[in-house]
């Protein structure tokens, strides 16, 4: 029997430390031992990107990096984007305009498109379709989802400039 | 997948050590093979040893013309080079086309090179660019280091530290990718080099990436597209399957190397 290596993770802002063995993926320390089921099983073969997450800012594939290899680091996943009440941009979004039919890769789809947008926050349609690659959708084909991570964008934009605006808007009352 | 040791390495001197007291100990870098050939249970190493944090695996330098890369550098790290795209864009320009967003952000450059794959990118890069493979004990070059298909000049528990390699004049890597896997089906890497010509090609050959002897010569004496049209590569020795007979993927590597001398210039 192999040791239990110790494991310390930071997961949507919460210290988690715990004894796991070395083949423990990522993807179900998160699931099975956190409880925390946003990110998703899909292939478990690294290529459909439903158990996308976040680790000290970079998109990964949870399924395919094991827990001790993100010891010490700092992992976002769907949780940690938005709130029921307070919907992210990206879900509002996938709301709004269909971006989801059966809604299992849409945790790892938003996951990486908000990983994106930081990246990129004015792409076009070919940015977002080659930002996307690595996450696999079986039912809208891809159209909806294009369309919601856009709308997003612009919405965030528009938020951006006028959250800068008021910015400017207190500095010109502040100079008065 | 079966139960192993984890061990992180500080340096290529601590991961030759650390690997030389294991049983049958193997070298960790991304894991985007390594991970999910484990999973398949065609790999079951008694230890891995994990390099990804390795100092001297780790950088990029670039000093006049030659190119430096550690071995632990990622995909996405090559691919955000800017000081590599000022001198050779071409092999950033591969590099952010391997896989996808979030397998760049984990897989290695000496990770892809010690495996080898057939249709893996960098070992056409490699060839074609004349690259010097460093290892935690010797200097080996592109020409002697692949020697087939997952196969290398690599000694049991030999390290790939770096490459580095002069930066062509004139270089670019085209690949057409499986829709499905992304990886190539063919990819030709064009590199006019101090050396001469040098075309590589992976994704098409039965035993893994080779050199395109007939392209190198016609593109010496006129490093045009045009140069290539009698040019020709045994479809006897090109892979033959589901998605493309040998015939179909010896009239890629002629359609990819004329799309990379095009992009070159």
């Amino acid at each position: 029997m192999a040791d239990k290596m110790h494991i310390k993770l930071t997961v949507n802002g919460t210290e988690e430390e715990f004894l796991a063995e070395p083949r423990e993926l990522l993807i179900y320390t998160l699931r099975e031992r956190l409880n925390i089921t946003g990110p998703h099983i899909g292939c478990e073969t690294s290529h459909c990107g439903a158990c996308t997450v976040t680790i000290d800012g970079k998109s990964v594939k949870s399924c395919t990096m094991f827990a001790v290899q993100a010891s010490g680091k700092d992992i976002t996943t769907i949780e940690g984007l938005g709130t029921p009440d307070a919907l992210h941009p990206l879900q509002e979004a996938f709301k709004e305009h269909h971006g989801l039919q059966c809604g299992y890769c849409t945790p790892g789809m938003i996951t990486r498109a908000a990983k994106l947008l930081e990246e990129n926050p004015n792409p076009t349609e070919e940015d977002v379709r080659f930002g996307i690659a690595g996450n696999l959708c079986r039912c809208t084909g891809y159209q909806n989802i294009v369309k919601s991570i856009l709308a997003a964008a612009a919405t965030m934009n528009a938020d951006a400039s006028s959250s800068s605006d008021a910015i400017g808007q207190t500095k010109v009352e502040a100079a008065e | 997948m079966h139960n192993t040791k984890y061990h992180k390495a500080g340096s290529a001197a601590d991961a030759a050590s650390l690997l030389s007291g294991a049983d049958d100990g193997t070298v960790l870098a991304g894991g985007q093979t390594l991970i999910p050939t484990m999973k398949a249970r065609l790999a079951a190493p008694s230890d891995l040893v994990d390099v990804s944090c390795a100092s001297d695996m780790r950088g990029i330098s670039v000093s006049g013309n030659t190119v430096t890369i550690g071995a632990a550098m990622t995909h996405a790290e090559v691919a955000g080079s800017s000081e590599v795209r000022a001198i050779c864009p071409a092999i950033c320009d591969l590099a952010s086309n391997i896989g996808d967003p979030a397998v760049r952000n984990r897989g290695t450059l000496g990770g892809s090179v010690a495996n080898n794959d057939p249709a893996a990118d960098y070992p056409a890069a490699m060839l074609a660019l004349g690259a010097t493979i460093k290892t935690n004990t010797r200097d080996i070059a592109a020409d002697d280091f692949f020697t087939g298909m997952f196969d290398t000049a690599l000694d049991e528990g030999e390290i790939i530290t770096s490459v580095s390699f002069t930066a062509p004049s004139k270089g670019a890597y085209a690949k057409f990718p499986n829709p499905a896997s992304r990886y190539a089906m063919c990819g030709v890497f064009v590199a006019s080099t101090d050396a001469g010509v040098r075309v590589a090609v992976t994704g098409a050959g039965s035993d893994g990436v080779f050199r395109a002897g007939d392209m190198e010569a016609a593109l010496g004496s006129d490093f045009s597209a045009s140069a290539l049209d009698g040019a020709t590569v045994d479809a006897g020795d090109m892979l033959s399957d589901l998605h493309g007979d040998g015939v179909y993927r010896a009239n890629l590597v002629k359609v990819m190397a004329k799309r990379a001398v095009t992009a070159a210039g």
